[in-house]
Formats: structure tokens, sequence, C-alpha cells
């Protein structure tokens, strides 16, 4: 399932950044993928949309909140963190 | 080269119901922004707003003029009654066919979108009221104005986003001065306080949760406002020779585009837009004394704007005091710089600067005199107004003591 994630997520981040998905690496940060601030804003609605989670994320302070957005790694860390918290709070 | 004076001014918005009471405001450093009050307003992320509470349509308007006048449209009447009043000026004749009106607004009419939506999407009824058109188009509010007040000249509407009113009053000024109308209402409203409205604000993820706190080290986004700040444009010679009192002089106007992204702001052209307003106005920046900033509160603006500050004044930067009034009245969006305009001729009348509320942590990156938290004393005769959109759009007024 953890795979999953990580394979939705780079999915949707590789999406943005107009690359194969192949051509997505964890340790890249969106900077190194071209992915400017109104894309880190579309990726992150993708994500709330493919996981039907809520991202605490303010572009006024992106290092604010929980949500990592240093790396792909960091990414896809923080929706498996968003998605257990939310299978905890169903369960 | 005709000249051109402000001989009313009108408001309504969150802070005041009229001018007297929103200089008030603005002197004591009041904050409008409280918990939004809307149907929906539990679905939203962003709850927080400078909406104008206990506003009853009722109180002004009758029903047939309600059935017309979206809330943007109302604001704007309102505060058209006020600034015509005190212009004491009437319509008729050869003036009426030099008079016209150009308002900035950027959402028109969206309760009236935001109701209709609802009716037909959600609660799936397939008939409308036969209104919503000419109640939602954004040019409604300057039509009102023309048939209340008889205004045959040039009469229209600008949409630039947050500039739109700095936009507007720039066209009022230019028309003046080039001799095309010896009067002009002008200024802007915005009424986009409604479910839809902020829905589509949160998706970018510039909104404050909790306060807007431009300049401010810790600020974490822009807060919305409404309602709309209308004033007479009147050339010089003609206010002089009826004994109008003269509120401020209308020096300069300037406006550049960024050429550059759709959301960011340029330094670049901010600054091209700061300096050409002085040069229009014959200004030499040591005469400025006071900026009325954009100052939004989001990190991106506020530090793009000192900088392009500190690029168009150089050391005089240092000197200058320059204040964001949206901590106090929120953003009005296409309505912003009419009511910040407010701020600019209290300056120059009373000597009273506006302060910068909410101010809490200072930001290196915002290193400007922001007035912080307390209103100032201070003998001012010329002042600038900022306005800098979404879409890299960006419109600076100058203004002169009188």
């Amino acid at each position: 399932m953890s795979d999953s994630i990580k394979d939705r997520v780079i999915a949707i981040i590789a999406e943005q950044a107009v690359l194969e998905p192949g051509d997505v690496h964890p340790e890249q940060t969106l900077d190194d993928l071209g992915i400017d601030s109104l894309g880190v804003v579309e990726s992150i609605f993708a994500i709330e949309e493919a996981f039907d989670v809520s991202v605490p994320f303010n572009a006024n302070d992106p290092a604010s909140g929980d949500f990592d957005i240093s790396s792909v790694a960091a990414i896809i860390a923080a929706v498996e963190g968003l998605v257990a918290d939310q299978r905890t709070a169903c369960a | 080269m005709r000249r051109v004076v402000i001989t009313g001014q009108g408001t309504i918005n969150a802070l005041g119901r009229n001018v007297a009471d929103t200089l008030e405001a603005m002197r004591e450093g009041r904050c409008a922004i409280t918990d939004l009050e809307f149907q929906d307003v539990e679905r939203l992320s962003i709850r927080i707003g400078a909406q104008i509470k206990d506003y009853e349509a009722e109180a002004w308007f009758n029903r047939q003029q309600i059935s017309l006048y979206d809330r943007f449209t109302q604001f704007t009447l309102l505060a058209a009654r006020e600034a015509i009043g005190q212009s004491g000026l009437s319509f008729s004749g050869d003036l009426a066919a030099r008079a016209g009106v150009v308002l900035g607004t950027s959402g028109g009419g969206m309760n009236t979108l935001d109701e209709n939506y609802r009716s037909v999407y959600e609660d799936g009824k397939n008939r409308v009221h036969p209104f919503v058109v000419p109640k939602l188009m954004n040019n409604a509010a300057a039509s009102h104005v023309s048939m209340e007040w008889n205004l045959k000249g040039p009469s229209f509407t600008v949409a630039t986003a947050c500039a739109s009113s700095n936009h507007a009053m720039g066209q009022a000024m230019l028309m003046i001065r080039s001799g095309m109308a010896d009067v002009m209402i002008t200024g802007g409203s915005e009424a986009m306080l409604c479910f839809g409205g902020i829905k589509a604000w949160e998706g970018l993820r510039v909104m404050s949760k909790d306060a807007c706190r431009p300049f401010s080290a810790n600020r974490n986004g822009m807060v919305q406002g409404e309602g709309a700040a209308v004033f007479v444009f009147e050339e010089y010679e003609r206010a002089r020779a009826r004994g109008a009192e003269i509120l401020a002089e209308v020096v300069g106007f300037a406006m550049t585009s960024d050429a550059a992204d759709i959301v960011m702001p340029s330094k670049q052209g901010a600054s091209r837009a700061i300096s050409g307003a002085m040069q229009d106005a014959r200004l030499n920046p040591e005469d400025i004394c006071y900026i009325n900033a954009h100052g939004t509160g989001t990190a991106a603006n506020d530090k793009t704007e000192c900088a392009a500050v500190a690029d168009a004044f150089g050391h005089h930067a240092d000197d200058l005091m320059i204040s964001s009034t949206k901590s106090m009245h929120g953003h009005l969006i296409g309505g912003t710089g009419a009511v910040e305009l407010l701020a600019c001729i209290m300056a120059l009348r009373d000597g009273v600067i506006a302060p910068t509320i909410g101010y809490e942590e200072p930001d290196p990156e915002c290193a400007l005199d922001v007035v912080p938290n307390v209103a100032r004393s201070a003998k001012v005769d010329a002042v600038l107004s900022n306005a800098f959109a979404f879409g890299g759009l960006n419109a600076v007024l100058a203004l002169r003591a009188a």
C-alpha cells in the first residue's frame, strides 16, 4: 500500500513537471523538477483530491504547517502520514 | 495643463458607514476583521474577513431597487451619495454631458452569481430571477450611478483585480486632464464575501486564517474585506470658480505591466509604476512623505513592495512613512485602492498617518517605517497610493495637499 502511495504521488508530481514518472526520483526537490509556486499549489490540490485528505499548506510560509515539501521523498512521507491519520480517524 | 482636484468623498466599508467613521477608526487603529457570517461558511477553511455587519439593504433601497442592485452596486450607490452630496454638484444640461463615471470592481455581482448558481446547481431549480444578468454584470454599479445622478459623459468599469480602483481613478483623472470631461465620479466597490468568493481564494493558499499582519515577519497571508469608496474628481478652475471645498489634488498617475507572472509580483514593474507616478506629477522622491502601500500581508507582496520602494526612492525610502490600512479594512480587491485613497486624503488634510496594525515582528526584508500599530501626526504635502494586481498590472496615484 505504501508503494502505491509513493507511485501515485510521483505520478502527480511527474504530471506537474511534464516528465515521465520514471524520471522523478525521491531525492529531488520540486525546484529541481522545475515546479514553481503555482505548480506546488496545483500538486497539493491533486494530492488532496487523489487521497481525499486535507493538506496543511500556506503558500506564504511553506515551511510552516506539518507538510514537508522539501523533496519528493518528504512529500511522499507527508502524504503517507496524512493517509494513516485519516485511517486512524475513521477507525 | 488642466488640473484635477477632489471635491467629494464617500464610503461604506467594515470600518465605517461613512467617511467620518472610517477615518476615526483608522486614526484609532481599529481592526474590522471578524468571523464571517453567510450561508455555508462552515464549509470553508478561511472564515475571517472584514465584513460589513448588520447591513440591511431594506434600510436604504426599495424592493424594486434591490431586485436590480447586487451588494456591490448598493455599496457603490451609498458611497456615491455621500461623495456627490459633499461636492454640492447637481448634473443637468452641459455639465451632465461633460460628467461621467469610471469605477473599479473585480468580481462585480459575485453574491448574485453565488446565489443563483446555488439555486440551479444545488437546489436543482430550473428558473432564475429575470434580472440576474443586469444585476451581476460588472458595469451595473457604474450604470446605476450614471442613472441616479444623470451623468451622460464617458462611463465604464475597469477590472484589473486588486488594482481596479486605482486604474479607474487614473482613467478619471486623465479624462479630466485631457479635456474629455469636467467632472468624473470614480472609485470602486467589491462584495466578494460569499461562499463561492472565498472558496475560490482558498484554493490559492494565500489567505490567512487568523489575521492580516502586513510587513510583520510572522505575516501569513491576506484577509478579504468588502465595501466601496467613491470620489468626485473635478477640473480645478471649475471647482475654484464655484467655491467648492477642495480635499486634495490628483497630480500624477502611472501604470505598468510586469509581463512576467500571473500571480507573483515583480519589483521592477512596481518600481516603474511608482517612479512613473512621481514623474507624471513632477514630484521628486524627496517630496513624498507617505505611501499607502498595497501591503496585502502575503509573504510575496510585502517584501517585493518594500524592495520596489527602496529601488524607486533610494536613500529617501528610509525617511518616508508607508502603511497598509488593509490590516484594518481587509483587502477589498477591486475596491481596495478607493478605500485606501481615504487614508491618503486624511494624511494630506488632517496630518494623520493611518497605521499598519497587527504588526508584531520586524522583517529584515520589509525594513521601512511602516507606522506600526499606532497612527502618527505628520505634516504631509504629497503622497502615493500603490496597487499591484494579480496578472502583474500596477497602478500608482500621486496626490498633493490642496
